[in-house]
């Protein structure tokens, strides 16, 4: 491993997107074959099963360490990555060259093959592991136990730097790597230079992504240019069907077709032999549900009748992408558009409308039509644009609804990660449960925030803290309930990870109303009117 | 019970036998300074009371104050009360405070470090009764290497820098680190140059230590008559605009902070450099140890999980709120700037 975790050292140290391909470029050209399969797993989501949990990495690395499991606790907390923690625990000062003998894909197999040993087996060779190796090593390590390796190389940039050191166009990379493959059996030649016709049958094509709006919509430009459809609040998935081939990937290139038997009539309903793109959303009364309908037929292990009834859903397309056996991809939006509209569209396959405006008051009005018929917002796709690979400025652009908000009660404060670790960044909100004149009134938490004020404000509420910090409870303390807040997020649903029973998404501090008293803060009943 | 020999006030940490306060955090009459750095050194005391070695950055950061020199190991009493000042290791002129009375020894630490930097006088702790410390960096994630290796990796990174015609910027603290870089980079190396605030400040320590003698960095250098220079400016000095003519820069910050991924990646600069004028984990234990203090207070840094650490090894460990800045991170440089 120790080519690799120099590889994480150099990477790390750069800053520069250049300089991170070229470096991961040389990599891919002079690694074994076999490390270069799996750093390419790696960085595209497909690293092995955790061997183990995390509970236990903690508890051996705090051992190995010396120190107690709560101060452990806490460096954790701060450092903010477990891998990180660790390596700074546990490795000795003195070992500063030691990487790894052991090649990427051993360690991976090891790790594999650990899967099934004793728990004395694990800790054996997890902890041998960390003693031996030096800082970089050792994070690397741990990193490729736990997964999640962010360390500024996105998939992009991966397909940048296999291109130019297998001169392969990127954006060839990008659909070849997509869809099932497996490490531990594919060749770097299978995987990237042979065109198998039977891996070609099931695979999706990379997704295209919007960019928000930034200010208005009035500066894209010419109104004849954009198409404008309303913005689905669901799973984005593509669904192929191809000779006897019927999948449905989400976005995170999961395969998803048993989790929507009531999607399968759909094959029998296609004549041609299509690649869609489009929305699966829940469906009530004939509108589309919130997204919390949705959340409870995910990942799911038995689909019963009653969730079936309880939260059904539909194929929603709004895009084409292959056609009869040929990629559309290149061809422009309204050709693409005029071919998916000829798709016999029935049932839970329906088709996501577009229309051109005349001017940009008429998208305005659209826009906020869309309360009405349950979407998000709108979307707003150049005509003359192609289906192009990842995230490219300027042909998409998502144009959401006007924020919701309420003003709420600060109840926690937690400690900011790293440089910020000594102040208290990371807050909680809550809302009356009922009117707060009733003696009975409770404070019931729906949101976490953490970003949204001035630097300045920040310092004031850093001193508040400091003399109306109530219990502690580890990081974590209690605040009196004094200060409102007002919060802006993009949506609320049902969910059990807040006192309230209901969460928001994308939460954020707007400002801070000192004008307001905590009487006068939301109640709970004001959130779930609020509740598409 | 008696009353303790130091206590915190709104105002700073006061000796009520003496009157006099110790780095206080607002202005009173008569103040006794540890270090001067900006937020235990601050404006408007009537009388300042340093070591000799921190009254020429004193005044040139506050100007015409009332201020009084005092050598290490001298005691001096101050309305009965017998102080001793002692070098504290951190910054030229550092002093660890004690105070002595009626039997009683208390230690303020101001900032202290362990590790001899080769510029300020190696720290000489003491034992005492009660102790008051920081701890800006009371947790076990942090560990300094020794500094050599740190200052080689540097020249690593410089010499990388000048094979591929990049221009080397260190960001470092005004008072303190900037020196230590000058006193342990090799300037066969190449051109060093320096911010005009730091120049200035070791004009203000020029009596006191001696540089290597480096160029202060003005508008109007040509940067073609230092081909592979390595540039220190403080942190607030990456706004800079005769920057850009210092063609492909590579960055990096010299600070304990360092240590954490998430520090440099905040801080957006290619390197950091782990590097730090105050006392790490083990330091602050071994410190701690040897003042066989009976009674321990953390005023600044992680003083909640540190006086929790202490306690747990056997410690009467607790934290008092101090204002001075828990962080090495907006200490001093901002003021030195100007
Ligand atoms: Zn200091
Ligand atoms: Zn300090």
């Amino acid at each position: 491993m120790k080519d690799f975790s120099l590889l994480i050292q150099r990477l790390d140290q750069l800053t520069k997107t250049s300089e991170k391909v070229k470096v991961l470029s040389d990599y891919f050209k002079t690694a074994p074959q076999k490390d270069v399969v799996w750093a390419i797993a790696i960085w595209s989501h497909r690293r092995p099963k955790r061997p183990i949990s995390t509970t236990l990495l903690r508890e051996w690395a705090a051992e190995l360490a010396g120190v107690d499991q709560w101060l452990f606790e806490d460096s954790y907390h701060i450092v903010g990555d477990l891998a990180e923690t660790i390596a700074l625990l546990t490795c000795k000062k003195e070992v500063t060259i030691h990487h790894s003998k052991e090649s990427l894909s051993t360690i991976i197999e090891d790790l594999i093959a650990l899967k099934t040993q004793s728990e004395n087996q694990k800790k054996a060779y997890i902890t041998t592991k960390w003693a031996e190796l030096n800082y970089f090593g050792s994070f690397t390590f741990t990193k490729l136990l736990t997964g999640g390796f962010r360390i500024g190389i996105s998939q992009k940039l991966m397909t940048k730097a296999l291109e130019s050191a297998f001169d392969i166009p990127s954006d060839e990379i990008a659909y070849r790597l997509m869809g099932k493959w497996n490490p531990t059996e594919v060749t770097l030649k299978k995987l990237l230079f042979d065109n198998d016709p039977e891996a070609n049958q099931s695979r999706p094509y990379p997704f295209f992504l919007a960019y928000p709006v930034e200010n208005t919509p009035e500066d894209l430009g010419d109104i004849s240019q954009w198409s404008i459809e309303h913005k689905w609040d669901g799973i984005r998935a593509q669904l192929i069907k191809r000779n006897e081939t019927f999948a449905i990937w989400s976005r995170g290139e999961e395969l998803i077709t048993e989790q929507f038997p009531e999607l399968q009539s759909i094959k029998d309903q296609l004549k041609e032999d299509v690649v869609l793109d489009g929305e699966i959303i829940p469906i009530k009364d004939g509108l589309p549900d919130h997204f919390g309908t949705l959340q409870k037929r995910l990942n799911r292990k038995r689909i019963t009748n009653s969730l079936l009834e309880e939260a059904p859903v539909v194929f929603r397309a709004y895009d084409l992408l292959e056609y009869q056996g040929k990629d559309f991809r290149e061809q422009t939006y309204l050709e693409r558009r005029n071919c998916l509209e000829s798709i016999p569209f029935s049932g839970p396959l329906q088709l996501s409308k577009f229309k051109i405006f005349k001017n940009w008051q008429e998208v305005e009005d659209e826009r906020l039509r869309s309360k009405e018929v349950k979407s998000e917002g709108l979307m707003l796709k150049q005509i003359d644009s192609t289906y192009g690979v990842g995230r490219k400025k300027g042909d998409w652009f998502k144009y959401k609804n006007d924020p919701l908000n309420c003003d709420a009660i600060l109840t926690y404060v937690m400690r900011g990660h790293g440089r910020r670790s000594s102040l208290y960044t990371d807050f909680t909100f809550a809302l009356w449960d009922r009117d707060p004149k009733d003696p009975e009134a409770k404070l019931v938490t729906f949101a976490k925030a953490y970003s949204g004020l001035t630097d300045q404000e920040f310092k004031e509420i850093n001193r508040w803290i400091r003399s109306n910090a109530l219990e502690k409870f580890g990081p974590v303390r209690a605040v009196k309930p004094e200060l409102v807040f007002e919060i802006a997020f993009e949506g609320v649903a049902p969910s059990s990870r807040h006192k309230s029973g209901y969460a928001t998404r994308f939460p954020r501090i707007v400002r801070w109303r000192k004008d307001k008293k905590i009487d006068e803060a939301n109640r709970l009943e004001d959130l779930k009117n609020l509740v598409r | 019970m008696k009353p303790d020999l130091l206590s915190f006030t709104s105002k700073g940490i006061y000796c009520a036998a003496a009157d006099v306060y110790l780095d206080p955090w607002r202005p009173v009459d008569k103040a006794i300074i540890s270090h001067a750095h900006a937020d235990h050194s601050r404006y408007g005391n009537k009388k300042y009371i340093a070591h000799h070695h921190s009254v020429p950055v004193i005044k040139h950061r506050l100007g015409g104050v009332n201020i009084q020199g005092i050598s290490w190991n001298e005691p001096f009493s101050v309305n009965g009360v017998q102080f001793t000042l002692y070098p504290a290791g951190h910054i030229v002129g550092s002093s660890l405070i004690k105070v002595m009375h009626k039997g009683e020894i208390a230690l303020f630490t101001g900032d202290y470090k362990l590790e001899n930097d080769g510029l300020s006088t190696p720290l000489e702790m003491q034992r005492c009764h009660t102790l008051i410390t920081e701890c800006t960096f009371g947790l076990p994630i942090f560990r300094w290497k020794p500094q050599q290796e740190v200052f080689s990796e540097i020249e690593n990174w410089w010499s990388f820098n000048q094979q591929n015609s990049f221009t080397s910027v260190i960001y470092a603290y005004s008072l303190g680190k900037a020196q230590r870089l000058l006193h342990h980079l090799q300037s066969t190396h190449g051109p060093i140059l320096v911010h005009p605030a730091i120049a200035a400040v070791n004009e203000s320590l020029s009596t006191i230590v001696s540089f290597k003698s480096v160029q202060t960095l003005t508008a109007d250098i040509n940067p073609i008559d230092h081909p592979g220079a390595l540039l220190i400016l403080p942190p607030s000095g990456r706004e800079a605009k005769y920057l850009k003519k210092w063609g492909e820069l590579r960055t990096a910050s010299a600070s304990g902070w360092m240590a954490t991924r998430g520090n440099r990646r905040r801080r957006n600069v290619d390197r950091g450099f782990v590097i730090s004028d105050h006392c790490d984990f083990d330091a602050l234990n071994t410190c701690i140890k040897y003042s066989e203090a009976e009674k321990v207070i953390c005023t600044h840094g992680f003083t909640d999980i540190y006086s929790k650490y202490l306690r747990g090894i056997g410690f009467n460990a607790g934290t008092e709120h101090a204002e001075f800045e828990e962080e090495e991170v907006e200490n001093s440089t901002d003021l030195l700037v100007q």
